[in-house]
């Protein structure tokens, strides 16, 4: 499957980043959208030179302004000449100690990395099903698979946006609209720089390396990279009183 | 209705290329008007469309309105007499035939379905295994209606307004929206053809045997084996069919009912026709298209060869109508056509050439099409003195970029031996190449009709932004 016209929301770093110059290199127009103007700025203008020609745009926007996104969507769509790939990219994982209960901290991460999604996901879920194709992919994170004691909210917000693409995926699957679910392990990026107690590792460049075969093949779910796959279904499977003890 | 409630996929015929669309469907001209108005208050260009038959992208723009025409379907006017119709832009050549034929009339010009709107076949002013002897469906236009972008309406005829009359035929659409048009048919005396088959056991024989065939022959088509190489290369079966003349049909009035024209459903009486692209598909392969056009050969050029035969008008022009949706093998990717006509001097070499490139890329065509052309008087013609040669394509993702480069290489020596393209069938070529084969004039005064009829440009298609805008 070719990706000709693609929209990240999280382009600004990290895995949407990464994503963005892959697909751009490839040869696919690509919009570029996340709060930081002057990093997507930056990118939008190496990836252009780097081309030669203008494959990326840049839109910025925070996500928690979720009434400007229908509007958004279909300039976007205009611009580009069309759009077959959307990958919500854009996530939040600020520091929580493992005794802090922050109501503040706790709804940024909900309303970037779940209402964010719903809103930017339903206008293009809405135009895919007319159109009859597409595909959607979400960078959820292994974290959304049990409630983890040191960031609770975090796992919560990916896994209600698991729950969220599985539930898109149903309704859409039948009208040819493919709706991937990613859950990265961990990824050198800003968001993970200076955590300790980080293993197997990959650069956010293989990580979008391997999203968009997962997304170009129209797999469900993704666990990236593949071996956790087998450490989660280990863990999903583990009884509650054993997972408590561990304290991960 | 809300505009995104408009937002539907809309592609070509061959289904390889295709956009989102805000698609409007008029019924009459408010309609038109009311498209036009909401176009302009959303800032979007306007492609238009009849039944879609242009195979690439010349009936859609991406993320633009389209107004697909096909519902203003009436015929407003038919004189059995002098073969006369007056129609709405969204009658098809199938409603066209119909309602001629029990009079003793055909029209003069047919593409290979019966599909396409009048509208559509004149905004690409469309050619059939005729046009050596006819000419394009515009030389058989008497007057037509046109609704400009500022929603000027003007009646442009022939005899009254030549040069805007040959401006707006075969201008694919840029220059205003046909809502009516005049059209003359031909006069048939039975609804059968005659037909010979012959074959040619190279690409000089089929050219030699198409030009012997022009001057005697209403109908001249060959199809060549794409996937033969060597001394074989271009070899094929030739089809030469004509009208009968009077008194020749003892069963004319049974031959020119509409309903004795209809296409079998069945195979042998059998096998329901709706089925057989199923069975194809298998074989939309190269192994599989090469074993059928060596049969196809085999058997054309052993027990099919000069025979003559009769053969219903229906049934000998629309052969793209025989098998319904059997481009439907095609998928996922559908299929390109490259189309190219070459003058008659150089067709041999040119062909050549391409057949070769063809094979050295792996990519043979899975069909091929010789025809013999001419000339015509339209501004933004395709016609040449000689011939074309339509190659068709499978489209996957995996050799979508070779194939589009490929048909590059296609054009290269066409444009060079001063050939033209059909933008009906466009759906790859680079603007540069198809802006080549016409003279710095013939641009120029197109730019200017543009400039005159829609300044800000609010007819655009996918096609006209690639072959013709730079921005």
């Amino acid at each position: 499957m070719r990706f000709d016209h693609a929209l990240i929301v999280g382009a600004s770093s990290g895995i949407g980043e990464a994503l963005g110059r892959r697909l751009a290199s490839e040869g696919a127009k690509v919009a570029l959208v996340a709060r930081r103007e002057n990093d997507l700025r930056r990118i939008m203008e190496e990836i252009n030179s780097a081309a030669g020609e203008e494959r990326a745009i840049a839109v910025a926007h925070d996500v928690r302004a979720v009434d400007d996104v229908p509007g958004l969507v279909q300039e976007i769509a205009r611009r580009l000449g069309g759009l077959d790939l959307a990958i919500y990219a854009a996530g939040s994982m600020p520091a929580v100690a493992v005794d802090e209960f922050n109501t503040s901290k706790d709804r940024e991460m909900i309303e970037v990395n779940l209402v964010g999604a719903v809103a930017w996901l339903n206008p293009i879920a809405e135009r895919m099903m007319r159109l009859g194709r597409g595909t959607i992919v979400g960078i959820g994170s292994v974290a959304g698979d049990r409630g983890r004691a040191p960031n609770p909210v975090y796992c919560t917000s990916k896994a209600g946006f698991h729950a969220f693409l599985e539930a898109l995926r149903n309704r859409l699957a039948k009208l040819g609209v493919r709706v991937v679910t990613i859950k990265p392990g961990f990824v050198d990026t800003a968001m993970t720089r200076g955590k300790e107690g980080l293993f197997w590792l990959i650069s956010a460049d293989r990580a979008a390396e391997i999203i968009l075969d997962k997304a170009r093949r129209g797999v469900v779910t993704a666990y990236v990279p593949a071996r956790w796959r087998l450490v989660m279904s280990v863990i999903r499977s583990m009884p509650s009183f054993i997972f408590s003890k561990l304290g991960i | 209705m809300r505009l995104q409630d408009r937002l539907e996929w809309v592609e070509g015929w061959g289904m390889a290329v295709g956009g989102a669309g805000y698609v409007f469907r008029p019924t009459d001209s408010g309609g038109i008007a009311e498209a036009f108005t909401a176009a302009r208050v959303e800032g979007l260009p306007i492609a238009l469309r009849g039944a879609g038959c242009s195979y690439g992208d010349a009936a859609f723009r991406p993320e633009s309105a389209v107004l697909d025409l096909s519902g203003l379907s009436r015929v407003l006017g038919w004189d059995a007499e002098t073969g006369v119709v007056d129609v709405e832009p969204g009658v098809s050549l199938a409603a066209l035939w119909r309602l001629a034929i029990g009079d003793g009339w055909w029209p003069p010009v047919v593409t290979g379905t019966m599909e396409p709107t009048v509208g559509g076949m004149l905004a690409m002013n469309v050619h059939g295994k005729n046009n050596w002897r006819r000419g394009t469906i515009g030389e058989h236009c008497i007057e037509f209606d046109i609704v400009l972008a500022n929603g000027e309406s003007r009646t442009v005829s022939r005899k009254d307004d030549p040069e805007l009359f040959h401006d707006v035929i075969g201008s694919f659409g840029q220059l205003g929206i046909i809502t009516r048009a005049q059209l003359r048919m031909k006069k048939v005396h039975s609804g059968l053809v005659e037909v010979k088959a012959v074959s040619a056991p190279s690409l000089e024989a089929m050219l030699s045997l198409a030009d012997d065939a022009k001057d005697k022959w209403e109908y001249v088509v060959g199809w060549i084996d794409a996937f033969a190489r060597g001394r074989n290369l271009g070899r094929g079966l030739l089809h030469f069919a004509r009208h009968l003349e009077e008194g020749e049909d003892q069963d004319a009035g049974s031959s020119l009912d509409a309903a004795g024209q209809d296409l079998p459903a069945t195979l042998l009486g059998v096998v329901p026709k709706s089925l057989m692209w199923r069975f194809l598909k298998p074989f939309t392969n190269r192994p599989g298209m090469r074993s059928i056009n060596l049969a196809k050969y085999g058997v054309g050029s052993t027990v099919g060869d000069e025979k003559v035969y009769r053969q219903s008008l229906a049934e000998f022009s629309f052969l793209l109508d025989y098998v319904p949706d059997w481009k439907n093998i095609y998928l996922p990717g559908g299929l390109i056509q490259h189309q190219s006509f070459v003058p008659a001097n150089r067709a041999e070499e040119v062909f050549r050439d391409q057949l070769e490139i063809c094979l050295e890329h792996g990519l043979p065509s899975f069909l091929a099409v010789l025809k013999r052309h001419r000339p015509d008087p339209f501004l933004m013609s395709h016609g040449v003195d000689g011939y074309s040669l339509a190659l068709d394509f499978p489209v996957t993702d995996r050799r979508r970029d070779t194939l589009w480069k490929m048909v590059h290489s296609l054009a290269e020596p066409v444009a060079s031996a001063g050939g033209r393209f059909y933008p009906a069938k466009d759906a790859a070529l680079p603007g540069d190449l198809y802006r080549s084969t016409f003279r710095d004039e013939q641009l120029v005064r197109f730019a200017q009709r543009k400039q005159e009829l829609d300044a800000d440009r609010v007819l655009r298609s996918a096609l006209a932004d690639r072959l013709i805008y730079d921005d």
